[in-house]
């Protein structure tokens, strides 16, 4: 068995008194990050991205803290979802729909144990999943050259806005817009600067991690401002917690149905995250009927959107590491610190970089029982986070995210761009344009083009290049290349169609 | 009226035909692949050219803008941390990161003494923070003001 062998090996590094503490310090912290109005997943590792770097830590100690912050933070982006009805990010948003009107009902505390626990079992089947599939999937990412690439970042564009987003053009504008900005530097093919208008600054292109710092948190910071920070008060009260067994007894099925199925979508370059609680839920939804009352704070309707979700998160990673490919905003964000950090995802990774890989599968293992422990019984430890007001917090994260990219780059050329994506990240998202494309456009960009030049190289400048990719061979068409790019037409094309059967719901109002 | 997503869609089909203007300018280099450096960003300009006029033409509900005072707030942040940007080095860290927090945090919740109290407590808790936690080289003052 040579999984078990691999996890033996992750464990031993795992269990090291050093990585133990940095998985347990991610969790805590994530945990609060999550729970923060204001501040979800995405953002949250945003600004930790810095502050990790300033540590100086190896690949593994902080792939493992970021991770541990990752899974953390969407254990406690429930926390504000069910009582402040303010997800934290998009995925979360599926939790608000039944945890909210829940804690209204006076059953926050009950809410509060059912996602938690759901959470759990997403995400311990998640990692499961991960542990077997991705060495399996990194077996395939062998055949892939070239041309399977430029299909496989085509999938990712083209799913992306999906049914997470209302407008296909405005989710296809995002990825343009990160693509064009990824063109902004040096041709690495040719050496010729491109689009820099002569700047000096920009001849080494646009640092992704600016760009996420501004699009992520400065741009939470410009909202708040307009909101005068309305939102940050906590009108619901969380009495005694007691774990409902007869509840989570009840909801068995459910959360083992969502955690599959936010796996599966979690797994599916681009689509990721968002797709995970919004597919589970409304399964459940249909599945339950209108005797279900989802909608009206059932248990059912907080742990399947919860399990899907989380289960989503470890799924996500999939693709992330073995094709170097993210599901979701907060992935795309690991991958920038993979790149950072001088890793390179994808096939060879499990190879090269056993103890990495390994080591951080077996450090979410354990995150996940630290997790539940954190999140179940000390849950109202956290809840008292909630109660930080946002004219504290807002300006603290301001600064930690300017600051940071400073003791990064040391450049006020990059603080101004940081404001400046803060600003577009604001006017994208008051336009109802994802800001998640834009990021995983600015990060895979590059490698979409190099692999289309390289495809057209081998191919001597033919576009059949793209799907017959074995230039020795021309009449052998890759199947894989060729799927894939019929799942990214249909991938495109489908929610078009699709939403007018699958409304996603809207958010509850008080 | 759907006026936003109009201009909106009309604005991104000029900046990306300026785009395409500029990614046709690039100069080829001598030994190209078959491709070249132009190709893919005129390809990525035009697909976003489309998703304009998409835009014009079918634009969805008008989006919340904010009220002229949330707007002069917003802008007003904006131009702060831009001065903030080029203050830093300067001016050094404690003075700056205390007045930028102390009027974002005003613009968040307008109760001036607090905002002065949060003002100092960030700026002097990130700069022990990230000097002795995180072992970064930040200078408190202007480097001169001491001589």
């Amino acid at each position: 068995m040579e999984i078990l062998q691999n996890l033996q090996l992750g464990f031993s590094i795992a269990l090291s008194p050093w990585t133990l503490m940095l998985a347990v310090a991610g969790c805590f912290i994530g945990t609060i990050v999550g729970a923060l109005p204001g501040l979800g997943p995405s953002n949250g590792v945003a600004i930790m991205i810095p502050l990790t770097f300033s540590l100086s830590l190896d690949a593994t100690s902080s792939l493992v803290l970021l991770t541990s912050i990752y899974y953390g933070a969407m254990y406690g982006g429930r926390i504000s979802s069910i009582l402040l009805n303010i997800p934290g990010d998009e995925p979360a948003m599926m939790t608000t729909l039944d945890g909210y009107p829940m804690a209204k009902a006076g059953r926050a505390a009950d809410a509060l144990v059912i996602s938690g626990v759901a959470s759990f079992v997403g995400a311990l089947i998640a990692t499961i999943g991960l542990a077997i599939l991705a060495p399996a999937l990194s077996r395939i990412a062998f055949e892939f050259g070239p041309g399977e690439y430029f299909a496989l970042y085509l999938l990712a564009f083209c799913t992306l806005g999906g049914v997470a987003s209302n407008n296909q053009a405005k989710a296809a504008f995002a990825s343009c817009l990160g693509i064009a900005i990824a063109m902004v530097g040096l041709d690495p093919n040719s050496g010729t600067p491109r689009l820099t208008g002569g700047n000096l600054h920009l001849y080494d292109g646009i640092d992704f991690l600016v760009a996420i710092v501004g699009l992520f948190a400065v741009s939470e910071v410009f909202f708040f401002i307009e909101s005068k920070g309305k939102s940050g008060a906590t009108n619901v009260k969380v009495g005694k917690v007691r774990v409902p067994w007869r509840d989570i007894f009840e909801v068995r099925w459910v959360m083992l149905r969502s955690s599959i199925l936010g796996f599966i979508c979690g797994v599916l370059p681009g689509a990721g995250a968002s797709l995970g609680s919004f597919m589970t839920y409304i399964t459940e939804k249909g599945i339950a009927g209108e005797k279900g009352c989802f909608g009206t704070g059932v248990p059912k309707g907080v742990a399947a959107p919860e399990a899907g979700n989380n289960a989503a998160a470890g799924g996500a990673l999939v693709p992330m590491l073995t094709l170097g490919v993210p599901g979701s905003g907060t992935t795309a964000v690991l991958l920038a610190v993979l790149v950072t950090l001088n890793v390179t995802p994808g096939p060879m990774l499990f190879v090269e970089e056993k103890e990495v890989v390994w080591g951080l599968i077996a450090s979410l293992l354990i995150a996940n029982f630290v997790l539940l422990a954190m999140n179940v019984p000390m849950v109202k430890v956290f809840v008292k986070i909630l109660e930080v007001p946002p004219a504290a917090l807002m300006p603290t994260v301001t600064m930690i995210s300017m600051v940071g990219i400073f003791s990064l780059t040391g450049s006020y050329f990059d603080l101004i761009l940081v404001v400046a994506f803060g600003v577009l990240g604001y006017v994208l998202r008051k336009m109802d344009i994802p800001t998640v494309p834009v990021i995983l456009g600015i990060l895979l960009g590059g490698k979409m083009e190099k692999s289309l030049r390289d495809a057209m190289v081998l191919s001597d400048g033919s576009a059949w290049g793209l799907i017959y990719t074995r230039p020795s061979d021309p009449t052998d068409l890759s199947m894989i290349a060729s799927s894939l790019l019929v799942a990214a037409v249909l991938g495109f094309i489908a929610p078009m169609f699709l939403r007018r059967i699958l409304r996603k719901p809207q958010r509850v109002a008080d | 009226m759907r006026v936003s997503d109009r201009i909106f869609g009309a604005v991104v089909i000029l900046g990306s035909f300026i785009y395409v203007m500029a990614a046709r300018g690039i100069s080829k280099p001598f030994f190209a692949d078959p491709l070249g450096p132009q190709a893919f960003p005129i390809g990525v300009g035009i697909v976003a050219a489309i998703c304009g006029l998409v835009m014009v033409f079918s634009p969805d509900e008008e989006p919340n803008w904010p009220e002229m005072r949330s707007f002069l707030s917003i802008l007003g942040s904006t131009i702060l941390l831009i001065t903030y940007a080029y203050v830093l080095k300067p001016m050094g860290f404690l003075v700056p990161t205390a007045i930028a927090s102390a009027v974002i945090s005003y613009q968040i919740t307008p109760a001036p003494i607090r905002a002065v109290i949060y003002g100092l407590i960030i700026s002097f808790g990130l700069f022990v923070l990230f000097k002795f936690a995180l072992g970064l080289s930040l200078f408190a003052f202007p480097r001169d003001f001491f001589g």
